[in-house]
């Protein structure tokens, strides 16, 4: 266990608190770079996806789990950047322009979906941007000049500046680079005025007001720069994928999204990538660990959703703060060895809207 | 004293048939401790919450400094040096002290979100010297120890210091207190008192506030606003206040005649 003396205001806002936080993200950064020779080309596929979602995921963090706007349709701005990344680049756009291109129609379209947000409150606005989601599910499939409908549309290969990213490895390089310049974005956020207007407004609106946060410039922002990294998700999607139809960006897809951060921990940067990362690994554990089943069980149609229903609902009653809270009390477990005590983290019933998760 | 800071001008606000403020008027002047009493109900709370504008004047208006703020958005009115704090507390309660107390220096922030997001240079300036200005109320108010806690963790009566730092923060020119010593034992209610009239005689910060407890009252007011049923009663200092009948009438109830 170690104490930090701090000794100037900078320790305060820097990115790593202390040199055993440098280490551990070095140590995770060199695995990230070495992952292409370490693993199978599956297993990379699979970490590709992880890094595609975590960005979505830490978009409908900031929204949901920092500025307490919890949106069921973001699906949607996960199909308006793929399907504007899809239609730029058959018209010959290249990657550098048409991915903040896709970014910005996302981001665009949350504007729109975050005025509503300006009026209703809590389940009112889910259950709008669920009704978003609907819409431009619906829009994608009628406008067929430009989205193929049903049909769906192909992407050609990715090629940056003469170099392929249709290869594994490459597309991983390039999905892990932006996925990192996306988190540290938001941590850039969360550490300065903007992010703490965002949780301001979580937490209290009414004093967030009192205190000349303009709820209304501060709501549209958190909507806008969510959407535009699940645009930015959604046109490496349409890289992967290679073949993007409307039934991928449906009311399912939103709800999953919002499973993945809720599992990961709903307030915390890591949830918004230990969420998706545990989906997949279940995924995979649930796609192997099928044929050990008796064909009863193992061939049932609903195991998946089944599985992860009963997830979601442990997580919810037990660890509210998601696989990321289980983390911190591992770590202050190894941290403070022999001393932990079960109790530690339970919060003390203590003053009236204190126990409240949004 | 030229002008007064703050002008009550006919202020009503009915909420349906009930009169919750009904033709109050007052001036506050610079520098002075303003306080409102009366019962429950009396309108002591929709007083505030009209000054800081989260509630519009059915008719009147409220001036502060000569400018009509009743019509302004609240961030805005925040803007012009007003602070609050809540009869219920309402920190930001999944964030840290210091956080809390950060959000106070919102209004003077001049970076954008896309500077934000970079992190400038002129983010981190900014950023380090909202926290020193954050650390003079620390220090003020005594908050070292608890700068890194969450807020939901800590007491009841640190939240309520909590919040008139975060309400210090703002550096505002007039603070509104409603019921800063609610909640708070005998010891804390004293801290209280010497940190209003601290906030007035050190940091010249006009204070309004609304209270149930006449020591305090009585202790740190310049003036009182006695209120009843949304309707002024009397004003003056607080010995004419409490020996004022009606005043005496509206908390022990009425003397058969």
């Amino acid at each position: 266990m170690h104490f930090l003396f701090k000794t100037r205001y900078e320790q305060d806002i820097a990115l790593f608190k202390h040199g055993g936080q440098r280490f551990w993200y070095a140590a995770l950064a060199v695995a990230l770079l070495a992952a292409p020779w370490l693993l199978s080309e599956y297993t990379l596929s699979q970490i590709t996806f992880i890094g595609i979602y975590a960005i979505v995921c830490l978009g409908l963090m900031l929204l949901a789990g920092f500025t307490g706007q919890v949106s069921l349709g973001h699906a949607g701005f996960l199909a308006m950047g793929a399907y504007t990344e899809a239609y730029l680049q058959a018209h010959g756009w290249p990657f550098v322009i048409s991915l903040p291109l896709a970014a910005l129609v996302a981001g665009i379209t949350g504007i729109m979906i975050g005025l509503p947000a300006l009026r209703v409150k809590g389940l009112y606005l889910s259950i709008a941007t669920l009704a978003f989601g609907f819409i431009l599910e619906q829009a994608v499939v009628s406008a067929e000049g430009i989205t193929g409908g049903n049909a769906g549309l192909q992407l050609d290969k990715l090629v940056i500046a003469g170099v392929d990213f249709d290869d594994g490895t490459n597309f991983y390089y390039l999905v892990t680079f932006i996925a990192v310049l996306c988190v540290l974005g938001v941590l850039n956020l969360l550490r300065s005025p903007t992010g703490r207007a965002f949780v301001a407004i979580r937490d209290s609106e009414v004093s967030a007001q009192s205190m000349g946060i303009n709820l209304a410039h501060y709501k549209t922002t958190a909507f806008a720069l969510s959407a535009a990294l699940a645009g930015i998700a959604g046109a490496l999607y349409a890289h992967k994928i290679r073949i993007i139809t409307p039934d991928q960006f449906g009311f399912l897809q939103s709800i999953e999204l919002l499973m993945m951060v809720v599992i990961g921990g709903l307030g915390s940067i890591q949830g918004a990538i230990f969420g998706p990362a545990f989906w997949f690994l279940v995924q995979q554990l649930i796609v192997t660990g099928k044929d050990w089943l008796p064909p009863e069980l193992g061939q049932q149609t609903g195991l998946q959703p089944t599985i992860f229903g009963i997830i979601l609902v442990a997580i919810v009653l037990f660890e509210p703060l998601g696989l990321y809270g289980r983390w911190l009390k591992f770590r202050t477990f190894l941290e403070i060895f022999p001393f932990y005590r079960k109790g530690m983290f339970k919060r003390q019933k203590s003053y009236m809207k204190s126990e409240r998760m949004k | 004293m030229t002008a007064p800071m703050l002008q009550a001008v006919n202020l009503s606000v009915h909420f349906g048939g009930l009169k919750a403020v009904n033709d109050v008027s007052f001036d506050v002047w610079p520098n002075e401790v303003f306080s409102l009493i009366g019962p429950n109900g009396a309108g002591k709370t929709t007083i505030f919450n009209l000054i800081s504008a989260l509630y519009r004047p059915t008719s009147g208006e409220v001036r502060f400094e000569g400018e009509v703020i009743s019509r302004m958005p609240p961030h805005v009115v925040a803007r012009h040096g007003i602070a609050r704090t809540f009869q219920n507390i309402e920190l930001f309660e999944h964030a840290t002290v210091l956080q809390n107390l950060l959000v106070g220096r919102h209004c003077y922030r001049h970076t954008g979100w896309m500077q934000d997001l970079l992190f400038t240079g002129s983010v981190r300036r900014a950023e380090l010297e909202f926290r020193r200005q954050v650390e003079e109320v620390i220090e003020f108010l005594d908050l070292q120890h608890y700068r890194d806690s969450l807020v939901v963790g800590l007491p009841y009566g640190v939240r309520k210091v909590v919040e008139l730092a975060r309400a210090l923060s703002m550096r505002p020119r007039l603070l509104l207190l409603d019921e800063p010593s609610s909640g708070l034992n005998t010891e804390e209610t004293e801290d209280m008192g010497f940190w209003i009239e601290d906030i007035k005689a050190d940091l010249g910060i006009t204070v309004i506030m609304v209270e149930h407890d006449m020591g305090l009252v009585s202790r740190v007011s310049d003036r009182v606003l006695a209120l009843n049923l949304g309707e002024v009663l009397t004003l003056g200092t607080p010995e004419e206040v409490q020996a004022h009948p009606g005043v005496i009438e509206a908390y022990l109830g009425g003397v058969e005649q």
